[in-house]
């Protein structure tokens, strides 16, 4: 029964950075089932950003409820949420590692916030520094080691905790094709060692194409489509849709592609 | 020149009053600067638990008792000092203006450093579940060794420059030697050398405290 109930749900979030700015999340619905992979894609300034802010409670949503694995996150006191958070992991597109820390200490540190034993942190440390096959790294400091390896440290810190949910922010981009695709096979396998839920956000299409089950479609803030991934990408129903297959070069079987507009190119290259 | 040979106890031991005065209210003015800093820093807009009103009244205190000068503030000083240490004049009294006159000046330099921290980085110490405390302590600190290293080498040499105001008014230390014997007696010779043991000692902590910064740098 587990398996049918869903890791994450996104209800109606609205959020708004200021009174008469167009809002950056508009009624905003996502259901992630538990044990699926979910993609949230868009342009940049789509919303993607907000919304993994908001999922990661990092920001307040004006409205709207965010369910995470069964407990309500909207409205939890700053305690009772700090005691939540060891059901979600993040890893962030620019991983934050702590410089002043070694890998093993890198990946305690979660669990020293959660309170863990000292014995019961090391065993743990050591568990995950060998799966993610770091272990002759431990010593080291973060910035001794190469992107690929920082990543996976990035990875067995955000799984430490054992959470339900792993949030990914871009996780595939600003690699080369080689590195993508063994972060992508690492997440999968992941999902089967963990029993994680997994919620991406990315404007790579190529990589939500080739890990996602469900695919969520976010335009100027809103839910522009949903729905399974092979559906998604082969019946793109909306424009934005194939206007992201497109970049990606993805086989249309719809109708071609429209140029960029202005204002999309413009948003594009003013944030990188 | 030769008659510097006379003075040479009482040289050498001013300038041990001077390492004295500085070594320990350096050494007051880091944990207190610690101590406040990283409250400026945690309380700040750009802190992990902003908290306007906090930091608003730590920063009043903290650029009150800098605005005054120092020569000013060790005279307003001198019944808490006396109430202290017993007495106003020495150099255990020196060191009580010192620390009070240095502190605040610690403290910024200190929130300075700690606000250095990447604020990605505190976002996801936050996401984490890290309590504030917790991410002074475990973040904010131990983040910014090196630049807090700096900010401590910054502070004795401004330590230094006190030492011998607070000299001058009774303290003892270089700076009375140099005012005292240097220029009150004509002595160029004594004045000069003053400056020369000063000059040497500011720049073997800028050496010392360079060093042990890059030391200490990870990234």
């Amino acid at each position: 029964m587990r398996n049918e109930q869903s890791a994450i749900i996104v209800r109606g979030l609205t959020k708004r950075f200021a009174p008469g700015l167009l809002p950056a999340l508009d009624a905003v619905d996502i259901d992630v089932p538990a044990g699926s992979i979910h993609g949230v894609l868009g342009l940049s300034g789509a919303g993607k950003s907000t919304l993994l802010r908001c999922v990661a409670r990092l920001e307040t949503p004006d409205s709207g409820e965010i369910i995470v694995a069964g407990s309500d996150w909207t409205h939890l006191s700053a305690a009772a949420l700090r005691r939540e958070r060891g059901k979600m992991g993040i890893v962030f597109q620019h991983l934050h590692l702590l410089s002043s820390r070694t890998v093993a200490a890198n990946i305690a540190l979660p669990l020293e916030i959660n309170g863990m034993p000292r014995t019961a942190v090391a065993q743990r440390v050591t568990e995950l520094l060998e799966w993610f096959g770091i272990a002759d790294k431990a010593k080291e400091y973060p910035a001794r080691l190469s992107g690929g390896q920082q990543q996976r440290v990035a990875l067995a810190r955000a799984l430490a905790t054992n959470p339900r949910v792993l949030l990914a922010d871009e996780p595939t981009s600003a690699l080369d094709p080689e590195t993508r695709a063994s972060v992508l096979n690492t997440l999968r396998s992941i999902r089967e060692q963990f029993g994680v839920t997994i919620l991406i956000i990315t404007h790579d299409m190529h990589s939500a194409a080739a890990i996602c089950d469900t695919l969520t479609v976010l335009d100027a803030g809103r839910v522009a489509e949903s729905g399974p991934a092979c559906e998604l990408l082969e019946h793109p129903s909306t424009e934005i849709t194939r206007r992201l297959l497109a970049h990606t070069g993805w086989p249309q079987s719809s109708s071609p592609p429209r140029p960029l507009s202005r204002q999309t190119h413009f948003e594009e290259i003013g944030q990188p | 020149m030769s008659n510097l040979f006379e003075l040479g106890p009482s040289f050498f031991e001013a300038t041990l009053q001077t390492l004295e005065m500085v070594s320990v209210a350096v050494f007051f003015c880091v944990i207190f600067g610690l101590l406040l800093g990283s409250w400026l820093a945690v309380t700040s807009p750009q802190g992990i638990a902003p908290a306007r009103g906090v930091h608003q009244v730590l920063a009043a205190f903290a650029n009150i008792s800098r605005s005054i000068p120092f020569l000013i503030l060790i005279v307003l000083l001198l019944p808490f000092t006396r109430f202290l240490v017993g007495t106003s004049i020495g150099t255990a009294a020196a060191i009580v203006p010192l620390v009070i006159g240095g502190t605040p000046y610690a403290a910024r330099l200190v929130e300075a450093a700690l606000l250095d921290v990447d604020p990605g980085l505190i976002q996801a110490m936050i996401t984490l579940g890290i309590s504030p405390a917790e991410a002074v302590w475990k973040v904010y600190l131990p983040e910014s060794i090196p630049g807090l290293i700096r900010a401590f080498t910054v502070l004795a040499i401004t330590m230094i420059n006190f030492s011998a105001m607070a000299g001058a008014v009774g303290g003892g230390g270089l700076g009375d030697l140099a005012i005292r014997y240097g220029y009150q007696r004509f002595r160029l010779d004594v004045l000069a050398l003053c400056c020369v043991v000063l000059i040497l000692l500011v720049q073997l902590i800028q050496f010392a405290g360079n060093h042990l910064a890059r030391n200490f740098d990870r990234r």
